[in-house]
């Protein structure tokens, strides 16, 4: 089976600004793909070239085998997606959209059960205008379901949903996926991307930086775990820098961080317990997606709220 | 079809929802009528209004006026805020054509228009006297033309003016600059010539002689007839144009 999106070389410059300078990726049939990256690094471009409504400059775009510049208006039929930028007329009310929505294109669930899936059923009468950031988001989350599209685009779904509201729209969008839609999910929130997604692409000033699972991306680019524990300032640890894989020890008063590879958390239990240590708050930090995502971009800010 | 006519309705909807505009396209007219014809009362001058009684005169003015006030004053500020706003986005994320946007919105204008022609008309005929139509096909059919131009300016406006606020802006003017030369106000016969000359090229002078000439029985005006088809074609043409530009970015 042929992939659903097919993207290589791709290219576009808005004037004399270079959005997307050299982006490739595929996306299975099925799978949840995310593409990750700083802001203005070209997500939101690249998902947009997708869905036809911009015009790539150079490179080769296939989306469920059609040509989002010459197929557009065939392509955007068959994907739903939820715009970053974008809004509905102030006066329309919630209801009104989503039957405006399904209406024009039609064959998905019926509205009113978006309307409860996603927790907008006491909006329902209320002005576009009148919602709150969270609220608009998941009434063009549920819009972009209301067509049942073959292919999902999400570009920062969760952009200014609550914790709780964050943690049900991930259940509705792995839901959507079991469902039998490919979803891609545009985010810069590294425990989105690592919850949700099936392969992720690394995105950087426009170009890719890696690409595969949140376990090859940290096993590839953060490979260090950390351990932690307190012990007395005057107790002796230095045997701990003789054992295997162990890269670096710091102490901070009675705060020891051991760093290093391997079965890292084993190997110190086992020599602090040897010698009658034994720390009830000995925890190793194993690297995130997160830590490879810093090591990759070097950027300590992916809001780059700055 | 399906889209258009459910962009329609909720156009319709989202039109009837803002109390401002409807008062300016469908109020405010009835009220100038009002007042002009306490100015002039109702016996004809033959050095003025083309030797009509004024009232017949100015319900033609007003319902050429209530077409044009529909197509400029509304219309470019809501298209132009659902570009700016990222609305125009979304619907074409959706695949809902440009082209069935601007057709919603330009049938809610001529039929807001029509609204406004048809209350001014019944308080002209029946609080004033107003003589009705001797070839009503003549004036309905007239009236369409002119609706369904002003309409068409206004969605090139409304794709040409970069802002919701500009597109106000220009809008007022337009309403004013009508308004005031379209023959709604003063008579030409008492412009000075300057201004007289200039509201030959507005074109609700054109549209009023247009709805004139079927409504009093003299027939087609040429010069107004051309005037309007020439508004809306360039008109048509110049937002096809606009939209194929924004198609490509
Ligand atoms: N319409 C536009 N006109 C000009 N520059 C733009 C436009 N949209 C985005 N850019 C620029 O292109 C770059 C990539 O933007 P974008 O694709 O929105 O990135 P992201 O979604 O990753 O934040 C940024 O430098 C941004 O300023
Ligand atoms: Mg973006």
């Amino acid at each position: 089976m042929a992939a659903v999106v097919e993207v290589s070389g791709l290219r576009k410059q808005y004037g004399r600004t270079v959005a997307v300078a050299d982006v490739s990726f595929e996306v299975e049939a099925g799978e949840i793909f995310g593409l990750l990256g700083p802001n203005g690094s070209g997500k939101t471009t690249t998902v947009e070239c997708l869905q036809g409504l911009r015009r790539a400059d150079a490179g080769r775009l296939r989306v469920l085998r059609l040509d989002p510049a010459s197929e557009a208006m065939k392509l955007r039929r068959l994907v739903g997606s939820q715009l970053q930028d974008s809004a509905l007329p102030d006066r329309l009310r919630v209801g009104e959209a989503l039957e405006l929505f399904a209406t024009i294109s039609p064959g998905g669930p019926p509205w009113r059960q978006l309307l409860q899936e996603w927790g907008l059923a006491d909006q329902r009468d209320t002005a576009f205008a009148n919602l709150s950031g969270g609220q608009r988001q998941r009434l063009f989350v549920a819009l972009a379901l209301v067509s049942n599209p073959r292919l999902v685009v999400l570009d920062e779904m969760t952009t200014g949903l609550d914790p709780a509201a964050r943690r049900v729209a991930w259940d509705l969008v792995s839901a959507v996926r079991d469902r039998g839609a490919t979803v891609v999910l545009v985010t810069h929130f590294m425990d989105e991307a690592q919850r949700l997604c099936d392969r992720l692409a690394v995105l950087s000033r426009g170009s890719v930086l890696a690409k595969g699972t949140a376990a090859e991306l940290i096993a590839a680019h953060q490979s260090e775990t950390v351990v932690r524990f307190t012990a007395p300032p005057d107790v002796d640890l230095s045997y701990l820098s003789a054992l295997a894989d162990v890269r670096h020890i710091e102490r901070d008063g009675d705060q020891t961080t051991v760093r290093g590879g391997g079965p890292l958390l084993a190997r110190v239990a086992h020599a602090l317990v040897e010698r009658g240590i034994e720390p009830a708050d000995l925890a190793a930090h194993t690297p995130t997606l997160e830590d490879a995502y810093l090591s990759l971009t070097g950027d300590p800010n992916p809001d780059g709220t700055s | 079809m399906r889209a258009l006519r459910a962009m329609t309705w909720v156009e319709l909807k989202l039109f009837v929802r803002e109390p401002l505009t409807v008062l300016f396209v469908l109020v405010l007219p009835l009220v100038m009528l009002y007042v002009l014809n306490g100015v002039f009362g109702s016996q004809p001058d033959p050095s003025v209004w083309e030797g009509l009684p004024p009232i017949d005169f100015y319900t033609s003015a007003y319902v050429a006026l209530a077409a044009a006030t529909a197509g400029v004053l509304a219309l470019p500020v809501h298209l132009a805020g659902y570009r700016e706003q990222g609305v125009l986005r979304r619907f074409r994320a959706s695949a809902v054509r440009p082209a069935t946007l601007v057709g919603a919105h330009m049938a809610v204008t001529v039929l807001i228009a029509t609204v406004g022609a048809v209350l001014l008309t019944i308080m002209s005929v029946a609080v004033y006297d107003a003589a009705l139509p001797q070839d009503w096909g003549g004036v309905i059919a007239g009236f369409l033309l002119t609706a369904v131009a002003f309409a068409a300016l206004g969605a090139l406006l409304g794709f040409l003016l970069p802002t919701a606020r500009a597109a106000q802006g220009l809008g007022v003017l337009l309403f004013f600059l009508f308004l005031m030369l379209g023959g709604a106000g003063p008579p030409t016969e008492v412009l000075p010539d300057a201004l007289a000359r200039t509201s030959e090229l507005v074109p609700v002078t054109h549209a009023a002689e247009l709805l004139r000439g079927p409504w009093t029985g003299t027939g087609w005006d040429e010069t107004a007839l051309l005037f309007i088809v020439t508004l809306l074609a360039v008109s048509v043409a110049l937002t096809a144009w606009q939209l194929r530009r924004d198609g490509r970015t």
